[in-house]
């Protein structure tokens, strides 16, 4: 195998990898810490993309400086979402177990809501625009220069996400929150601000994401449901509430996708669920689990 | 638990009451026009689907996510083998080969509990869906397959046929040991484990029987669509319309979960005759107005409206 075959499948597997992270980073803050299974995750993927793609059609909004207003949309999508229906939930069921069922059956029925709702404003037909796509060489591999922006956006955002986590008292809320949500309130954690919170984080995650993939793929509003399951099964890799293993997890998953697709193209998805399935039965804890 | 001498009139007047209702849907097509029995058809595949989840997962509290996929292979082997087979042996193998696999995907999976449980049961319909959809495009050609027809009302007994049988396993599961032990393991499976119920070989020989009919009715509601693809046969909407028409019609009753069944299927008809552009979204609508208003179910009104269901519905 030569260097730049090696160079074309690790950085486009880091590429892939690094948009996943951010996907399963956010899943992780809404399932991990505020323990809903949020089957309508790539629907925020798909608000971000289709945000982006509006402002620069629309207004020649620039993608990457478009982020900072679809972000905070997103955000408050999702925390307002939180704090109405599924705050709601969480007082009306009667066990953890329980409202986790039933959390992921409203994400179920928000699935519906938002990919419909955006079929009727934009239509089913496939979508994109052609922003920064002029080619670098790197190595005498080539890539697409929105792709490698696209990964050093993921890589900024990851980190500054990590050291959010890591260093601010918020952070700390969350962490806690996530390993013991009663305790965390017991100790003086604002515990339904918190948990709206990592559910609008969440879709942020999920919106910025969205919105790099919109310069680099073609969007449709029914793009979501792929990214979701292949969060979910990111999210299981790194262990279910581990927020950090999940980033491990999205990486790991854009680089096996990336060796199959060189293999055999349209394989990838159906690597993934056979990993995923192989991953449950053996080590459900995740890979970095215990 | 009622008392013998209370349940014997109840269970007389609920038994009249089924033949009653069977001798005006087995002479339906006399009197019906062919859209009400196509309707009812869907009615009783969505009554199906949701008895035989809930025969499961109801009192297990293992939420199964994997229904589509035990429908989605009765549609291929009725695809595949319609052609060349009788339709009642079609029928039994649809059904016999989602047993099989529902062994399989049981004894794999029993280390799983709660929610891994549920996601991996996801995660295996939508492997088998994208499998399909791979290998159609990579091996057959095409996409989409055509099934052989067959006439609606001949659809609509079958179907008739099969809901019977799935109410009659699910009384009879119900009623048993069996579901006794079904409940405990549902309540504490480790203290179900220690009072001597085989808790594995219950909860295997259970989803296995379940999953029988799912591919039953898979198998017979291919004729009438005629056309399918995987993302038709597969559709994640088959896993999770059977969990919702559950618990919006209640959970812990059969007769809940047919009313059920038969409300949502009613309703999203309504929706999509009058409101052709917005149904899909007015249904996302309902599913989580019913999770967030009705979490008990309709039947669980019962106790807020009481003395209206009591004499006629209660077993």
């Amino acid at each position: 195998m030569d260097v730049t075959l090696l160079l074309d499948m690790v950085i486009g597997g880091l590429i892939m990898g690094g948009l996943y992270a951010l996907i399963a980073v956010g899943l992780s803050l809404q399932y991990g810490v505020a323990r809903v299974l949020n089957v309508s995750h790539g629907e925020f993927i798909m608000l971000g993309a289709f945000a982006t793609y509006s402002l620069y059609t629309l207004f020649g909004i620039n993608p990457l400086l478009s982020l900072v207003i679809s972000g905070p949309l997103v955000l408050m999508i999702g925390f307002v979402i939180h704090m109405t229906l599924f705050q709601r939930l969480r007082s009306s069921s009667k066990s953890m177990a329980a409202f986790e069922g039933n959390s992921l059956l409203a994400a179920f029925g928000l699935l519906f809501i938002i990919q419909n709702a955006a079929l009727l404003v934009y239509g089913p037909d496939i979508k994109g625009y052609s922003y920064l796509d002029n080619t670098v060489n790197l190595f005498e591999a080539l890539f697409a220069a929105n792709r490698l922006v696209a990964l050093l956006f993921a890589v900024v955002i990851g980190v500054t996400f990590y050291l959010f986590l890591v260093r601010t008292r918020l952070g700390k809320g969350i962490r806690a929150a996530a390993q013991d949500m009663n305790t965390a309130q017991l100790m003086g954690v604002n515990i339904r601000r918190v948990l709206g919170l990592c559910f609008g984080l969440g879709a942020l995650m999920a919106g910025i994401a969205g919105s790099l993939m919109s310069m680099i793929f073609e969007i449709t509003p029914q793009m979501g449901l792929p990214y979701t399951i292949i969060a979910i099964i990111a999210v299981v890799l790194g262990g279910l509430g581990n927020i950090l293993g999940s980033l491990v997890g999205g990486l790991i998953l854009g680089l096996i996708g990336n060796i199959v697709m060189y293999i055999h193209p349209g394989l990838s998805l159906i690597a993934y669920y056979i990993l995923f399935l192989l991953l449950l039965l053996v080590k459900p804890t995740g890979i970095l689990g215990k | 638990m009622d008392s013998v001498g209370r349940t014997i009139p109840k269970r007389f007047l609920s038994l009249v009451l089924l033949f009653l209702a069977l001798i005006l849907f087995a002479a339906a097509p006399r009197y019906a026009s062919p859209y009400h029995i196509i309707q009812l058809t869907s009615i009783f595949m969505y009554i199906v689907l949701t008895v035989s989840w809930a025969v499961f997962s109801g009192p297990t509290q293992y939420m199964s996510l994997a229904s589509a996929a035990f429908f989605g292979i009765g549609i291929y082997i009725s695809a595949i083998l319609g052609k060349v087979l009788f339709l009642p042996v079609v029928i039994g193998l649809g059904g016999l080969i989602s047993f099989l696999l529902a062994l399989l995907v049981g004894l794999s999976s029993l280390r799983l509990r709660g929610m891994y449980f549920t996601i991996f049961t996801f995660g295996l319909s939508e492997l088998i869906r994208h499998f399909v959809l791979w290998w159609e495009v990579n091996e057959t050609g095409t996409v989409g397959r055509w099934v052989v027809g067959v006439n609606p009302k001949v659809v609509y007994y079958v179907m008739l046929i099969i809901v019977l049988m799935t109410l009659a396993a699910a009384y009879i599961i119900k009623r048993s040991k069996f579901g006794l032990a079904l409940r405990s393991i549902g309540e504490s499976e480790e203290a179900a484990d220690h009072i001597g119920i085989n808790v594995n070989a219950v909860k295997i020989i259970t989803f296995a029987i379940s999953t029988f009919f799912m591919g039953a009715a898979g198998a017979i509601m291919a004729t009438r669509w005629t056309y399918i693809d995987p993302s038709i046969a597969f559709n994640p909407l088959f896993s999770f319309m059977p969990v919702l028409m559950a618990i919006f019609g209640g959970i812990g009753h059969i007769y809940g979960q047919i009313l059920g069944a038969a409300v949502l299927t009613l309703l999203a008809d309504v929706l999509l005759t009058k409101f052709p552009y917005y149904y899909m979204l007015l249904y996302g609508i309902i599913l989580v107005s019913v999770i967030v208003f009705l979490p008990q179910g309709v039947i669980g009104l019962e106790g807020k409206v009481k003395g209206l269901w009591k004499g006629e519905l209660a077993k």
